[in-house]
């Protein structure tokens, strides 16, 4: 098991390296320069040299396979250099963002799962009933409801509702607070993303979770456990549901790791200070240390996901050993 | 005919209201206390130093952090020639034939950390900004031309010596992001400022999370007695507008000062009523149409002339106000100055007459000449909403009425300026937003590359240059509008180096308990929050 550990976070340093290089260079093609967009983005009069204090200032005069080994070469010790945007480490400023981002993902997931794994399993265990038609009919409406705009209803409706019933329209404090700081404040700020989040996440987690349930109640060894005289919820709990769940738990493991950097748009309706936002930030202004050092973030965590969904397959699958 | 009667109300409650914003501060004793919240419609800025950065993102941030050597007068912000003293005693008169000013700067300033505040601060500031030591940079340099030398013979004086008599000194440095810096600092580490922030503006600095807030406690110790009115600010930024509209409807946030478009200024208005104050201007800034000369047939002036023809601006601007932050039709120089041209005046330029049908007849045969009719071409944009994208259409809807087919190319800002600088684009949708209105600068915006660096026409002209020249060394006020006129008259008519769009209009929407602060045309100046109290 260890070894297996081992081998698959060895593998996973080529696959860093080839990111690394890839972004390395599809940044350096994006056309534009970080120090007229910073300088000259909102139209002020820049100097020639005060481009060439900049750019001297963020090392961008240094030959690309210096600048390279450098991105390299840091990575390897943990150290992602500084922002070229703003001059802070990078370090620090993926620190002062995760918090949130990782804090609605798991907000999303539980959501996500709460919703889908009870409702997906009814579904299959009543296929083409009534209720089965309605978990289907709310998973098809959640996968084609983009989060966005999900996110910007719930505004207008919380908005709404709260200026019908109290006479003044009311939201949360828009200045995030940490959990550890104010946890019902900070509920109040993240608890309408999440669900917003969630819904979509669950309506597939749903439809997997239906999928995969009907397939293994038509196993032989179900058949048999029903043969035996077992009683219904134990086969379903015990037998059907955790065989199911190997699909499952893949999906919600990927899923988890895109939300860390990929709620950029539901970041931005909700004024979240986000790892998405700051990567859509990073891209705009050509910063490309942030940028890159956020790629290799997302690589990161999708090999420890996809690491921590192998050994829960394990768990979850008895046959299943690690070589 | 509801919808009509709809839009009337609204129509007449921002007028109501503007109204109202307009009179009551004065009538009413300010209130101390209360902590208010306002958005800063950015991302993070790049750094929290106002001496090398440009963006408004970074003065919304910090400007109440810090004094200025002299200001525009927060209580006549929209006067372009109106400046007072901050941290001098009073406005110097020039001497030695207007080549030198000497300010007296105030006793008995501190800044945040105790340490007093004395003339040799304000002159390594501005030592920093007009002439930075090498590897230092200076976002205002280029403005500073006029400047010799900054010094302090003692711990009260400071003393600007030009390299020549001119009447944009005082309006540059009256530059909002000229932050008086402690000099120890400076000299010690110059990059010091772009993380930190030490000022002896009207607030204390309290915290910054990058990319979400800034905060700021009242300065006990601040030099104009009596403010600042409030306890503190709490600063958000939110780059995106439908969350900066609802947090002023929700009452999350008091206000933003960048502006809004008319239609969430009409939304806040219709959902709040008069529970918000709205005040509107003119603003300093505008987009141009430049045709870049180094690509055919923009090389020939009969060409841009047709482009400037087509242009209704005298029923566009009306038209476009109702959708987008653009307001009145102006040449070169900012609608409200003194420099400015008068609608007769205008009238006179190509692009501004008032026949339409005439002037795109005009057009349609100057293409024929050149031999251009029907061309096809690309306007370059930059992907931002206001108002760029409503300009470039309706200036390709426009263009079409001469036969002319074009299409819009929109770039993220880092290809834009690199498409910009490279010269690769054909006709672009520049824009000129200056700090404060300073009209013989700002004017530059057209001067050759080889002058002034962000002109991307691709032309050489040496008239243009004399012409400007002239301008800007010309001390008095009649003679120096006439050299305004033929400046303008040689470089939108004569040689048609840019088309004018309608400039900008600043809508500013806020709780209408707050109360004190009064509209500029410009969102980086009077942002130090000095004048204004919570009506709660």
């Amino acid at each position: 098991m260890y070894r297996y550990i081992l081998n698959r976070l060895l593998l996973s340093i080529p696959t860093l390296i080839g990111a690394a290089a890839l972004v390395f260079v599809l940044m350096r093609l994006i056309p534009g320069d970080i120090c007229m967009v910073r300088l000259g983005g909102s139209g002020g009069t820049v100097s020639p040299s005060a481009l060439a204090a900049c750019h001297a200032q963020i090392g961008l005069e240094r030959p690309l396979p210096l600048q390279f080994l450098d991105f390299i070469g840091g990575f390897a010790v943990g150290d992602f250099g500084t922002s070229m945007w703003s001059g802070k480490p990078v370090i620090q400023e993926i620190a002062s963002r995760l918090p949130v981002s990782l804090e609605i993902a798991l907000l999303a997931t539980i959501v996500a799962v709460a919703i889908a794994i009870p409702l997906g399993t009814i579904s299959a265990l009543k296929q083409n009933s009534w209720l089965d038609h309605v978990v289907r009919t709310v998973a098809i409406a959640g996968i084609a409801t983009p989060s966005f705009w999900l996110g910007i209803l719930s505004i207008l409706i919380v908005l709404d509702v709260s200026h019908y019933l109290f006479g003044h329209p009311w939201m949360p404090s828009i200045d995030y607070v940490p959990l550890w700081d104010d946890p019902l404040g900070n509920l109040s700020i993240v608890i309408l993303p999440a669900i917003t989040i969630g819904y979509r996440y669950s309506a597939v987690t749903m439809r997997m979770t239906r999928s995969a349930m009907l397939e293994v109640l038509r196993e032989d060894y179900i058949r048999t456990a029903r043969a035996k005289g077992l009683i219904e919820q134990l086969i379903v709990n015990r037998h059907a549901l955790k065989n199911a769940m190997l699909p499952v738990v893949t999906l919600v493991g990927i899923e988890f790791a895109f939300l860390i950097g990929g709620l950029v748009v539901t970041e931005q309706v909700f004024n979240l200070n986000g790892i998405g936002r700051l990567f859509v930030q990073a891209v705009q202004n050509q910063d490309y240390t942030l940028t890159q050092a956020l790629v290799m973030l997302t690589v990161a965590i999708f090999v420890v996901t996809n690491l921590v969904v192998d050994v829960l397959y394990a768990w979850l699958d008895p046959r299943i050993r690690f070589g | 005919m509801k919808t009509h009667i709809r839009g009337l109300a609204v129509g007449l409650s921002v007028t109501l209201s503007a109204a109202l914003a307009a009179t009551p501060a004065l009538a009413q004793t300010p209130k101390r206390g209360g902590t208010m919240t306002y958005m800063i419609p950015a991302d993070a800025p790049p750094s929290l130093d106002g001496h090398k950065e440009n963006t408004f993102a970074t003065l919304h941030a910090t400007a109440p952090f810090y004094s200025t050597l002299i200001s525009i007068n927060p209580d006549n912000p929209a006067s372009s020639t109106d400046f007072v003293c901050d941290l001098c005693t009073e406005m110097p008169k020039p001497t030695d034939d207007g080549k030198t000013y000497t300010f007296k700067i105030r006793k008995g300033v501190k800044f945040h950390d105790g340490t007093p505040l004395t003339a040799a601060d304000v002159a390594k500031s501005w030592q920093y900004i007009v002439h930075p030591p090498k590897g230092v940079s200076s976002a205002r340099e280029a403005y500073m031309v006029m400047v010799d030398s900054v010094e302090n013979p003692d711990d009260e004086t400071v003393v600007f010596k030009l390299k020549f008599a001119t009447s944009a000194f005082v309006p540059a440095l009256a530059d909002p992001f000229a932050f008086i810096y402690k000099k120890d600092i400076l000299e010690k580490d110059p990059t010091w400022y772009e993380k930190n922030v030490l000022g002896s503006g009207p607030f204390k600095f309290s915290s910054y999370e990058i990319g979400q807030s800034i905060k700021g406690v009242r300065n006990p110790d601040y030099y104009h007695q009596g403010k600042p009115y409030l306890d503190g600010f709490n600063a958000i930024f939110a780059a995106k507008q439908s969350v900066r509209v609802d947090a002023i409807r929700a009452d999350r946030a008091v206000t933003e000062f960048r502006g809004m478009p008319p239609s969430a200024r009409d939304e806040l208005v219709k959902e709040l009523g008069d529970k918000v104050t709205v005040q509107t201007g003119d603003w300093n800034c505008v987009n141009l149409l430049t045709p870049n000369q180094k690509k055919k047939p923009f090389d020939d002036v009969r060409v841009r002339r047709a482009l400037a023809l087509a242009i209704d601006q005298w029923k566009g601007a009306p038209a476009l106000s109702k959708i987008a932050t653009v307001h009145t039709v102006g040449g070169l120089v900012f609608p409200g100055s003194p420099l400015a041209a008068t609608k007769e005046e205008l009238t006179k330029l190509v692009g501004f007459g008032t026949d339409i049908e005439k002037a795109r007849a005009e057009a349609r045969r100057l293409l024929k000449e050149a031999g251009a009719e029907g061309l096809k071409f690309e306007l370059m944009n930059r992907n931002v909403d206001q108002p760029y994208k409503f300009i470039a259409t309706w200036a390709i809807d426009e263009w079409s009425k001469i036969g002319l087919k074009v299409t819009q190319k929109v770039l993220p800002t880092g290809p834009f300026y690199e498409g910009l600088r490279a010269g690769s684009f054909e006709v672009a949708v520049e824009f000129n937003c200056q700090n404060l209105v300073n009209p013989l600068l700002d004017v530059a915006k057209v001067l050759p590359r080889s002058v002034y660096p962000e002109n991307y026409g691709g032309y050489e002209d040496p008239k243009l240059i004399e012409l400007y020249n002239a301008m800007l060394h010309e001390t008095d006020p009649a003679k120096q509008r006439e050299k305004m006129r033929a400046f303008e008259t040689y470089a939108l008519d004569t040689q048609v180096d840019t088309i004018m769009t309608p400039w900008w209009e600043r809508i500013i929407v806020a709780r209408s308990y707050m109360k004190g602060w009064k509209i500029s045309p410009s969102h980086y100046i009077n942002l130090n929050l000095a004048n204004i109290w919570l009506d709660k």
